[in-house]
This record gives C-alpha cells, sequence and structure tokens, in this order.
C-alpha cells in the first residue's frame, strides 16, 4: 500500500489553508460546491413557498389580479434595476479579486452594498405605503371593494410581504456579508491562488436577485381577469 | 506532491459582464410592457419564459456556471428537477378534482 | 471470541501515544471541537438522552392502553403523549442517529480523509440540535403539544391550546441541523476521498450517506417553509391552509409530506447501509450485487420523493393523483427489495459469524421487509381505505423504524464500537440483549397489525373492549423491548473501563478505517492513504492474511 505523506515543506504555507485540505484547489473547490448545495437548500425553501403562491394563484385569480393591482409597479421595476446593477457590480467585485486588484475588489463591494441598500430602502418605503393604507394582513387589513373577495386578497397580501420579507431578510443578511467581504478585501487576503469567499458571496448575492427577478413579475405584473 | 495546487483561475472578460447587464435591464423593460398589452392567456407565460432568460443569464455568466465543473450543472439541474417535482404533483391533485370520474 | 482479528503491527500505535479522545483535556475542548470524531460523540450522548426520553411517552401510553378505558391519561393528555414521542424519535432520535453519530465518525475515516470539508459547521450542527431540544424540554414541561406530530390544520393553527408556535420552530432549528449535516456529507464525498478511492470502490455505506444526505439536503427545505407558513398561520390567521377563510388543509399536507415522505428514507438509508457493512464483515464477502446496491440507495432517494400523497388518500385529493401516487408508491418499494435480495444473496454460502451485529442486522432484514411489505398493503388505495389511521399503520412504521432502523443503529454502534472506544463490548451479554429486543419488538407490534386490521383506531387512549388481550400483549412485549434497551446502556458503559482492549481491526475487516488504531489518532491516519484495492476486497485480505497471520 503506497502513502503520501502528510508533511508540509517547511517555507509556504498559504495562510488561509485549513489543514483538514491538501491544497488550495481542493478547499476552492468544496467552498464553491458547498454554496452550491446550500443554494439548492434555497431554491427549495423559496420553491416551496412559491408553489403555495401558485396555488392560490390558480384558485382565486381575481383577488390575485387585485391585489397586484395594489403594488407600485415603478418602484419594483426600479428595484428590479437597482438589484441588477448591484449583480453586475459583485460580478466585477469577484473579477477584481481575481486579478488580485485591492482597491477595486473594495470599490466594486462597495457599490454592491449602496445598490442592495437602496433596494432595501425602496422597499422599505413601499412596505411603509401599504402599512398606511390598511394593506398588512391580520393586522390592519381592510379592503372596501368587491368585499366577497377581501379575504383573498388579504391572502394575496400575506404572500408578498411574506415572500418579499423573506427575500429582504436574505438581502440584510448579504449585507452583513458584504461589509465582512470588503474589511477582508481592504486588508488584502484576496489574489488569484485565494478568492473564494469573494466568489462564493457572489454565488448567494447573485441568488438573492434571481428569487427578485421571478418575485417582481409574480407579485407586480399579474395580469387583469378576464370575464367571459 | 509538496507544492501547493491554486485554483484553476478563470476571469470573465468586461464585456460579456456588460452585455449580460444590458440584456438584463432589457429583459426587465420588455417584461413591464408587455405587461401593460393584453395577449389574454399568454401574458403569464410570457413573463415567465423572460424571468427564466435572465435567471439563466445570471446563473450562465454572473455565476461562472458556463465555466464550471459538470458537478456545477448537476446541483443546479437536480434542485429545479426536484422543485418541478413538488410543482408538478401538488398541481396533480388540484388540477384534477374537478375532474368527474366516469 | 471473535473468529480472526487482525492485528495488523503497521497501524497499532505506540505506547502513549494520543488519540483523539486523550487529544486533550477539558469541557471546552470538547465543546468547541471541530473534530468529526468528537462531534460525534456528542451526538451520541445527546440522541441516547433523547431516545430515553422518546422512549418515557411511549412506556406510558402503553400502560395507559393495558385497559379499555381511558383510565391513566385524560384524552388531552394522551394527544400530547403520542405527540410528543413522535416529535422526539423522528426529529431528534430517528433523523439524526446514524448520521450524525455514524456517520459523523466514519465518514472521514472511510473516506482516507482527516475530516469533513466543514468542521465549524459540522459543530454548528450540533448547536442547533441542542439549541432545539431544549426548546422542545421547555416546551414539554410547560404542556406540551397535542396536534399529533404531522402538525394538520387548522387544527394546529386554529383550535389547539398548546405551543404549537415553539415546537414547530424547535423542528424549523433542527431540520437546519440536518441539512447542514446532509451539505457537509456530500461535499466530503465528492471532494475529499483519498488518491485512488474511485466511486466504485466507496464502501455501501458511503453511498447510503451520500443518498441519505441529498434527501436531507433537498427536501428539509421544504419543511422549514412549510412551518414557517404554519407559524405565520397561528400567530396572524390570514387563512393559509384554514378553509373559512379560503385556505386549503390539504395545501399544508401536500409540502409536509413532501418532506416527511422523504424523511423516512433519510432514517433508513443510513440503516441499509450499515446492513450492508455488517453482512460483508461477518460473510468475509463482498456484498452480492454490489453496484446495484450503490445505485439502489439513490433510486430510492429519489423515487422518495414520487410518492408522499399516499399519507392523504383519505383527505380530499382528487382520485387521479391518488392513483398515481398508488402507483410510484409500488416503484419505491422495488429498490429495497433489490437490496434485500443481494444481502441475502451474500449470507448464502458466506462464512456467516454470529457476532452480536450480525444478529442485529440478522433481525433488520427480516422485520424491514416486513414492514416494507405491509406498506406494499398501504401503497393500495381499497386497502388503505380500511386500515389507514388505525394500528395497522402505526405496526407496519414501527417494524421499519425499530425494527429496522433502530436495530441497524444497534448494529452499527456495536459493530464500530472497537473502533469508536478502542474496547470490546461483553458479547455474551449483548447476544442476549439483541434476542431480547427482537422478541420484545415482535410481541410488542405483531399484534398491532391484528388490532389495526380488526379496526382499533390510532391516536386514541381509550379503545372496544374486545381489543384488550392483543394490547395486553403489546404492553407485555414493550416492557420485554425496554429491558432490551436498558441493557446496552449499561454494558457498553461498563466496556468503557472493563473492556477487553481492542486492536485496529478486530472483526478482520475490509476498510479504510480498519486500517488506522482504535481509538483513531485526531487526524484519523498518519499518512493519507492511497488505495489500490476494491471494496470489500476479501480474498486479496484473506490471502495477505495467510501470509502473515497474527492472531
Amino acid at each position: 500500500m503506497s502513502v503520501v505523506t502528510n508533511e508540509h515543506p517547511a517555507h509556504e504555507h498559504h495562510p488561509f489553508l485549513q489543514h483538514h485540505f491538501e491544497d488550495l484547489a481542493q478547499q476552492h473547490e468544496a467552498s464553491t460546491l458547498g454554496m452550491w448545495m446550500f443554494l439548492a437548500t434555497e431554491i427549495l425553501f423559496f420553491g416551496g413557498v412559491l408553489c403555495a403562491y401558485w396555488v392560490y394563484r390558480i384558485l382565486y385569480p381575481e383577488a390575485w389580479s387585485l391585489g397586484a393591482e395594489q403594488q407600485n409597479k415603478l418602484f419594483g421595476g426600479l428595484n428590479t434595476i437597482v438589484l441588477i446593477i448591484s449583480s453586475l457590480t459583485m460580478a466585477l467585485a469577484v473579477r477584481n479579486a481575481q486579478l488580485g486588484k485591492r482597491k477595486s475588489t473594495v470599490a466594486m463591494l462597495f457599490a454592491t452594498l449602496v445598490f442592495g441598500s437602496t433596494f432595501l430602502a425602496i422597499k422599505g418605503f413601499e412596505y411603509w405605503q401599504h402599512y398606511h393604507e390598511g394593506l398588512f394582513p391580520g393586522v390592519n387589513f381592510t379592503w372596501h371593494e368587491v368585499p366577497a373577495l377581501a379575504p383573498k386578497v388579504q391572502l394575496f397580501m400575506t404572500f408578498y410581504w411574506g415572500m418579499t420579507g423573506l427575500h429582504a431578510l436574505h438581502m440584510v443578511i448579504g449585507a452583513g456579508l458584504l461589509l465582512w467581504m470588503m474589511a477582508r478585501a481592504w486588508r488584502g487576503d484576496f489574489g488569484p491562488e485565494y478568492y473564494a469567499p469573494v466568489e462564493i458571496m457572489g454565488l448567494y448575492w447573485h441568488f438573492v436577485d434571481i428569487v427578485w427577478i421571478f418575485l417582481f413579475p409574480f407579485l407586480y405584473l399579474i395580469p387583469g381577469v378576464h370575464h367571459v | 506532491m509538496s507544492e501547493e495546487h491554486a485554483p484553476h483561475v478563470h476571469v470573465t472578460p468586461m464585456w460579456i459582464y456588460l452585455a449580460v447587464f444590458l440584456a438584463l435591464a432589457a429583459g426587465t423593460l420588455l417584461t413591464w410592457w408587455v405587461s401593460t398589452q393584453d395577449y389574454g392567456d399568454w401574458n403569464t407565460p410570457i413573463a415567465l419564459i423572460i424571468a427564466t432568460i435572465k435567471a439563466v443569464l445570471v446563473i450562465l455568466f454572473f455565476m461562472h456556471v458556463i465555466n464550471s465543473k459538470r458537478l456545477t450543472w448537476v446541483v443546479i439541474i437536480a434542485s429545479f428537477l426536484w422543485l418541478g417535482v413538488l410543482f408538478v404533483l401538488t398541481f396533480a391533485d388540484y388540477l384534477t378534482r374537478t375532474w368527474k370520474i366516469y | 471470541m471473535s473468529s480472526v482479528t487482525v492485528n495488523d503491527a503497521r497501524f497499532v500505535e505506540p505506547e502513549g501515544a494520543r488519540n483523539y479522545i486523550t487529544h486533550d483535556y477539558g469541557a471546552l475542548s470538547w465543546l468547541l471541537t471541530k473534530d468529526h470524531k468528537r462531534i460525534a460523540i456528542l451526538y451520541l450522548f445527546s440522541i441516547t438522552a433523547l431516545f430515553m426520553l422518546g422512549g418515557f411517552f411511549a412506556v406510558v401510553m402503553r400502560i395507559e392502553l393495558l385497559t379499555p378505558e381511558g383510565d391513566l391519561l385524560t384524552s388531552d393528555t394522551y394527544n400530547k403523549f403520542f405527540t410528543l414521542h413522535g416529535i422526539v424519535m423522528i426529529f431528534f432520535f430517528l433523523i439524526p442517529s446514524i448520521p450524525a453519530v455514524l456517520g459523523n465518525f466514519l465518514l472521514p475515516l472511510m473516506l482516507g480523509a482527516k475530516d469533513l470539508a466543514f468542521p465549524k459547521i459540522n459543530l454548528l450542527s450540533w448547536y442547533l440540535y441542542i439549541i432545539a431540544a431544549v426548546m422542545g424540554l421547555y416546551i414539554i414541561i410547560t404542556g406540551g403539544v397535542d396536534t399529533g406530530w404531522t402538525f394538520y390544520t387548522p387544527f394546529s393553527t386554529q383550535y389547539s391550546n398548546t405551543h404549537v408556535f415553539g415546537v414547530t420552530f424547535a423542528a424549523f432549528i433542527v431540520g437546519f441541523s440536518s441539512i447542514l449535516t446532509g451539505l457537509n456529507f456530500l461535499v466530503t464525498i465528492h471532494r475529499m476521498r483519498a488518491p485512488g478511492l474511485t466511486w466504485f470502490r466507496l464502501p455501501l455505506f458511503v453511498w447510503a450517506m451520500y443518498a441519505t444526505s441529498i434527501v436531507q439536503l433537498l427536501a428539509t427545505p421544504v419543511l422549514a417553509i412549510t412551518l414557517v407558513m404554519l407559524m405565520f398561520e397561528r400567530v396572524v390567521h390570514v387563512g393559509i391552509f384554514d378553509p373559512a377563510l379560503g385556505g386549503d388543509p390539504l395545501l399544508f399536507q401536500h409540502m409536509f409530506w413532501f418532506y416527511s415522505h422523504p424523511a423516512v428514507y433519510i432514517m433508513i438509508l443510513p440503516a441499509m447501509g450499515v446492513a450492508s457493512e455488517v453482512v460483508a464483515a461477518f460473510t468475509r464477502k463482498k456484498i452480492f450485487g454490489y453496484s446495484f446496491v450503490a445505485y439502489s440507495s439513490l433510486a430510492i432517494a429519489f423515487l422518495g420523493f414520487l410518492v408522499w400523497a399516499h399519507h392523504m388518500f383519505v383527505a380530499g385529493i382528487s382520485v387521479y393523483s391518488a392513483m398515481i401516487f398508488s402507483f410510484l408508491s409500488y416503484f419505491v418499494a422495488v429498490p429495497s427489495a433489490i437490496k434485500v435480495f443481494n444481502w441475502t444473496a451474500t449470507l448464502y454460502r458466506g462464512s456467516v459469524a454470529l457476532m452480536t451485529p450480525m444478529l442485529y442486522i440478522l433481525g433488520f432484514i427480516g422485520l424491514f421487509t416486513i414492514g416494507g411489505v405491509t406498506g406494499l398493503f398501504l401503497a393500495a388505495i381499497g386497502l388503505d381505505v380500511h386500515v389507514t389511521d388505525t394500528y395497522f399503520v402505526v405496526a407496519h412504521f414501527h417494524y421499519i423504524m425499530v425494527g429496522g432502523a433502530v436495530m441497524a443503529y444497534m448494529a452499527g454502534l456495536h459493530y464500530w464500537w472497537p473502533k469508536i472506544t478502542g474496547r470490546m463490548y461483553p458479547e455474551w451479554w449483548a447476544r442476549l440483549a439483541a434476542l431480547l429486543i427482537f422478541a420484545g419488538f415482535n410481541l410488542t407490534f405483531f399484534p398491532q397489525f391484528i388490532l389495526g386490521y380488526l379496526g382499533m383506531p390510532r391516536r386514541y387512549h381509550a379503545y372496544a373492549p374486545e381489543f384488550q388481550v392483543l394490547n395486553v400483549m403489546s404492553t407485555a412485549g414493550a416492557s420485554v423491548l425496554a429491558v432490551g434497551y436498558a441493557l446496552p446502556l449499561c454494558y457498553l458503559i461498563w466496556s468503557l473501563w472493563y473492556g477487553r482492549p481492542a486492536g485496529p481491526n478486530p472483526w478482520g475487516a475490509v476498510g479504510l478505517e480498519w486500517t488506522t488504531a482504535s481509538p483513531p489518532p485526531m487526524e484519523n491516519f498518519h499518512e493519507t492513504p492511497v488505495v489500490t484495492w476494491d471494496a470489500y476486497d476479501y480474498p486479496a485480505m484473506l490471502k495477505a492474511m495467510g501470509e502473515t497471520q497474527n492472531v
């Protein structure tokens, strides 16, 4: 039985190579695979609530359509663009880390944070508006047009608040992670041989963007119901 | 055996990132515009298709999947496949509840 | 006394060398460890404690059921007991057991790795488990839950006066413990195999853990979001699952069972992995049809996701979807049957040693088959309408979970005990316990098949008087079972101080975990192994032993 020795050469040992890995390449592959596995769980997590949303959309098309009419499409569309820009800056941050450009990496991470925060601010404003219009389910929901549909429009608003709330929570966590990445990038941790943390940060951020890419048409752009 | 193997770095050219960004922005405007038009039962599928194309662009280029190992593709496809199972078999119940038996 | 012991001098540690247990001392060195072996031990303590808690609820229920009248507990209290028995046993014992204890300990060893891919996340998994368990305990002490472990709506969201929110939150947290364990295993198996260890040289236990991890990863998030919706509904009452407000209780059931059916495969696949290892070791043969067994694990993982609404045949789903789910449920039995055939074929003309792990696994094969076949009964819609929500179902799943999964867990615990602790357990006491467990189990649960078929409903604290004899038999069996489970608790602890020291390979088995000391050193292997041999290559090993026998 031949063996591979576990000795390290005395000279170099990358400071961020964890000891249970053979080398940085293995560590990089494990980290990125791990993040993809985590994103798989997120796909099923968001997908689950989307399934429930679609069941009720099929059952109550009118209420869903009325609910979407209450949304501010301008803000929703604007937020979509803002988030797409943040995805671009995130991708550029990863690129800069790969190229070892320390200050540019920090700059792009910061830009991502700015656009992400803009998204959250606009979202917060929408929430404030909805609350004052009496559209928070269970708590202050008031709906006077078409009273028969009120419980179902409330159900739509439940999904609206729930899904965008979950999404916003993920963005807040993402913002915190971005700050951490900025600190590490500023410290000069990243370069061509070690940039996995920025890459997996990017994977997370892009995933959150993709969720919104679907939430926008689902919650803001529902077509009207045709009466035969 | 004693040197440390560094990860293989594939740097995506800038123009690809910018092109994808423009496509995503255009897709957003397109889906908004389509929602203001009345295409009957086609509005929803069109919105879904546009959203899917945008998502695929983000996955392939921003998330570097186009240059990734096969295992990454397997993980992504499997996730959506499993989600598909949830949707298909759940709707198999809901959509057939009003069918007459014989 | 074991048949052949291979104590290869290369793998025996020098006198005074430190292993993972003696590596450093102090509570913090265990509570803040990143070593997969120590984390496995932390889990071992935790799930043993929770098993006893779950067992306590069962014992009280069985005492209540000695008499037809509901005279020991009120019906509300009885509801809480069966609910908590289910929640504790499923979420806090069965789902973690083999993966978190044996999987955590053995996976890096079987792969020739120094640890799992993400050691800190492994520790986080355990802490999430503990936080959830503490929450659960607090809820039990302050009144418990009475909805059944299935939390059906609208009772759980609207009408129950118990701590539904707290328990679902605890289940939500323990779900993440499960997800992270699965994620860790998947990345480790893909990226950290030793040089030369190709997929088809892997032990079947690894294949089983791989399939289990896929299910953990993809099913549990759907439970998580379902519980979030349940918690939201409980607090805000908007009608997500309440028919009075336009919601559909069946939507909850669909989403709940989308996880909870694959969950039973999370519980049984690792058990099947243990079975493969023990059958190979105690017949000294490669498992018959190795690749079929490997692929069948993946098939079970996939097909298990397609059958969930067989739990809902009488709930109000459309008859067309019921037919689809019934058809698919027959399909999922096929890969399990393939495994049973292959284990049996391995036993044929094998050099069978009836050591304790083998006794447990022989019991496993028989009892799992009975449980599985009665599952086919339930998959037939016509028959299911008759026996659903009766003791037939209770007997079915206990045959698989207790006769199957728990017996395999006991087998694995005994098989790998020498590796984990460096000590042998006392073989005759262990065999006695195995036989008591087998006898007690059958006496407890076989009468329940009959009871269910005769019409005794489940989840009732009182029953018609004509069912009493079978119930008394069942309770008698439960007391034998309890003694059977108490014995290993005693002698395994005893063995830690007084058990015969075990060498690196007391069973003479083939596998990387047997090529290092017992207990292993912290880093598992002093030199990363390079694998050039097939899985279960007994002929090569026996040949080598003939030349360097060292008994």
